[in-house]
């Protein structure tokens, strides 16, 4: 096991090399000079040049790349182009944001999508089924975002039930546990959008993992002896069926990260996917560059812990 | 859909036949089919159905409700929003063919060179792969979409580029699985070439995974032309898309105002996507009765 932790740890490094190459090469294709904001317009030619010069935006491309490389590897993110305010401590406002967005959809479509896939595969082809299978193939195939302007229209234009946007009630000086409860009030709906799409692809694996585990031999003879069918649901067909959901969650972890950056963005919801849309808006390359490798490596790290998950529950990968 | 019967047309039928046999008798898939088809068809003769010119702007009449006159209103330039929508098919549609068709050209290009060599060059296109996977979708199509400007074909390309990891991996699976064979030895000890073999023997063997990959790529292409246009990175006005007539609703005022101007499209792109998600898994069902339970 420890072999093979490492083995997979190592094999990340080419990979976030890779990445950082492609985002780096990217960004200088991008048109126009991203310095044009910092440079007053009656500013002598001169002194941009020389400013331009100390920036380190005539360097050859490969010395920018070690010199960005090496600044992300110390934890010097840089600066900001637009808001001249250094970029760990933007995204360090805004990561855990993304992080409680994603963590709280996360859990709440675990807790609703098992025991319905679990209901939907005990009772295959039946009317629940079929509801379950139907609306499983609507999460999968509604685009988060026009679920979400929706879900703005209904629930919060039309009824007034939630707030259109933000994170929290501006100037309300709430604290405590008025606090928490304005928070949950505006996570609501971005929540509901990110844990239905997840929702859908949960149930569908659970229900597929576990009709594969009940027609088992040792299903069979777990019923045979007499063992009440509940406990041959929940305590052995279950715990087998759960190996691939299990992978499933894990590998979900990165596309809840980014597919947050489009409900984020509608939502106006303060985390990285609305700092990447208004940094690519402002062409602000800097922080477009350090927030995407932040959001590759969170991926990574997702993937990694997948599989280490698959190991754990599954010993027959190990010894691949 | 008794044993027997299966087992008798078994006999008389081609492999192809027989997945014909089987996606019939799949009630959901085949309505997916038939709306497939409809909307294919609407979006060819698009011209046909609707009085209207595509870009005929008419501001005396702007923000009209839906009527008997134009039958899902007009946009804030007059235009009619039933002719943009059918416009729009085409261009949605075609994203996804294209988008779909680069995806697979480089996967199934990498995937039967890594499956088939093994070694150095297995690891070496794995581990591109793995790049390409850790990048979160949206935020690199955001930035590619940035370099090169807004335009249709820009979005088929990021599309393209960005989703062609799933089909490659499965294809090398596959070939991996298939490359032992006997029939593969024979082929080689009868002194084919590489490229022979792959072509000729492997690919049309691992055909159903490819085909079943091409039908849900084309969702994906669908979904990455409505995000990007979406947030105005993707198709340019004045030509119509599904994703930038969405746009309309990134105004406050049209979202809570002029619903015909943005629920349509949004409904076409749910019905389009789900469609092909069935038809999909229709497909995989017929081509695989070991999975069909």
């Amino acid at each position: 096991m420890k072999n093979y932790v490492i083995r997979r740890i190592l094999l990340m490094i080419p990979v976030m090399i890779g990445i950082s190459i492609i985002v780096f090469s990217l960004i200088h294709m991008m048109p126009g000079n991203p310095y044009a904001y910092l440079i007053e317009s009656d500013a002598r030619a001169e002194d941009v040049e020389s400013m331009l010069q100390a920036i380190g935006y005539y360097d050859p491309l490969p010395v920018q790349y070690v010199k960005w490389v090496g600044g992300l590897m110390q934890g010097n993110l840089g600066y900001s182009i637009k808001f001249k305010e250094p970029i760990s401590d933007m995204i360090g406002r805004r990561i855990g944001n993304t992080l409680l967005l994603s963590g709280v959809a996360l859990l709440l479509s675990i807790l609703v999508a098992i025991p319905l896939g679990v209901i939907s595969a005990t009772r295959q082809y039946s009317v629940f089924d079929y509801v379950a299978t139907i609306i499983a193939f609507i999460g999968l195939s509604i685009p988060a975002f026009f679920f979400a302007l929706l879900l703005v229209k209904f629930f919060a234009i039309d009824l007034k039930l939630f707030p259109i946007s933000g994170m929290e009630t501006l100037a309300s000086g709430y604290t405590g546990m008025k606090k928490f409860l304005d928070l949950a009030y505006h996570l609501a709906l971005p929540v509901i959008v990110l844990s239905f799409i997840q929702m859908a692809s949960f149930m569908r694996y659970t229900r597929t993992a576990l009709l594969e585990v009940i027609q088992q031999d040792y299903i069979r003879t777990a019923r045979a002896k007499g063992v009440n069918e509940r406990i041959v649901i929940y305590k052995h067909a279950l715990r087998n069926a759960m190996i691939p959901v299990v992978t499933i969650i894990s590998l979900s972890l990165g596309q809840l990260i980014s597919g947050a950056v489009l409900t984020e963005t509608i939502f106006v919801w303060p985390g990285m996917g609305t700092l990447i849309f208004q940094a690519v808006m402002n062409r602000d390359y800097p922080v477009i560059m350090d927030a995407t490798m932040v959001l590759a490596f969170m991926i990574l790290m997702a993937n990694l812990f997948a599989d280490i998950m698959y190991a754990l529950v599954d010993p027959r990968i190990r010894y691949k | 859909m008794s044993m027997s019967t299966q087992k008798l047309d078994a006999k008389s039928l081609s492999p192809m036949g027989i997945v014909y046999k089987r996606l019939t008798r799949n009630k959901l898939a085949l309505i997916a089919l038939f709306i497939m088809i409809l909307l294919s068809t609407t979006a060819i003769i698009a011209p046909l159905l609707t009085p209207y010119d595509r870009d005929q702007i008419d501001m005396a009449n702007s923000y009209q409700k839906p009527s008997s006159e134009h039958w899902l209103g007009t946009d804030d330039l007059g235009r009619d929003t039933f002719t943009r929508l059918v416009y729009g098919g085409r261009v949605s549609l075609s994203v996804g063919l294209v988008s779909t068709a680069i995806s697979l050209i480089i996967g199934v290009f990498l995937g039967a060179i890594a499956g088939y060599s093994g070694g150095w060059v297995d690891n070496l296109i794995m581990r591109i792969v793995d790049v390409f996977m850790c990048f979160p979708f949206f935020v690199i199509a955001i930035a590619i979409a940035a370099v090169l400007g807004p335009s249709i074909y820009n979005v088929m390309f990021i599309s393209g580029i960005l989703s062609w990891t799933k089909i490659c991996r499965i294809v090398r699976a596959e070939v991996m699985s298939i490359k032992g064979r006997e029939f593969i030895e024979a082929a080689i000890s009868l002194g084919l070439e590489s490229r022979e073999i792959i072509v000729k023997h492997i690919l049309p063997n691992i055909l159903a995974p490819i085909i079943v990959y091409a039908t849900l790529g084309i969702a994906v292409g669908i979904l990455s032309e409505a995000g990007l246009s979406f947030l105005g990175l993707g198709v340019k006005q004045p030509q119509p898309s599904w994703g930038n007539m969405l746009a309309a609703a990134q105004s406050l005022r049209s979202l809570r105002l002029h619903w015909w101007l943005w629920i349509p499209p949004g409904m076409m792109v749910l019905i389009t996507i789900l469609s092909i998600n069935i038809l999909g898994d229709g497909l995989r069902d017929a081509f695989d009765p070991k999975l069909k339970r």
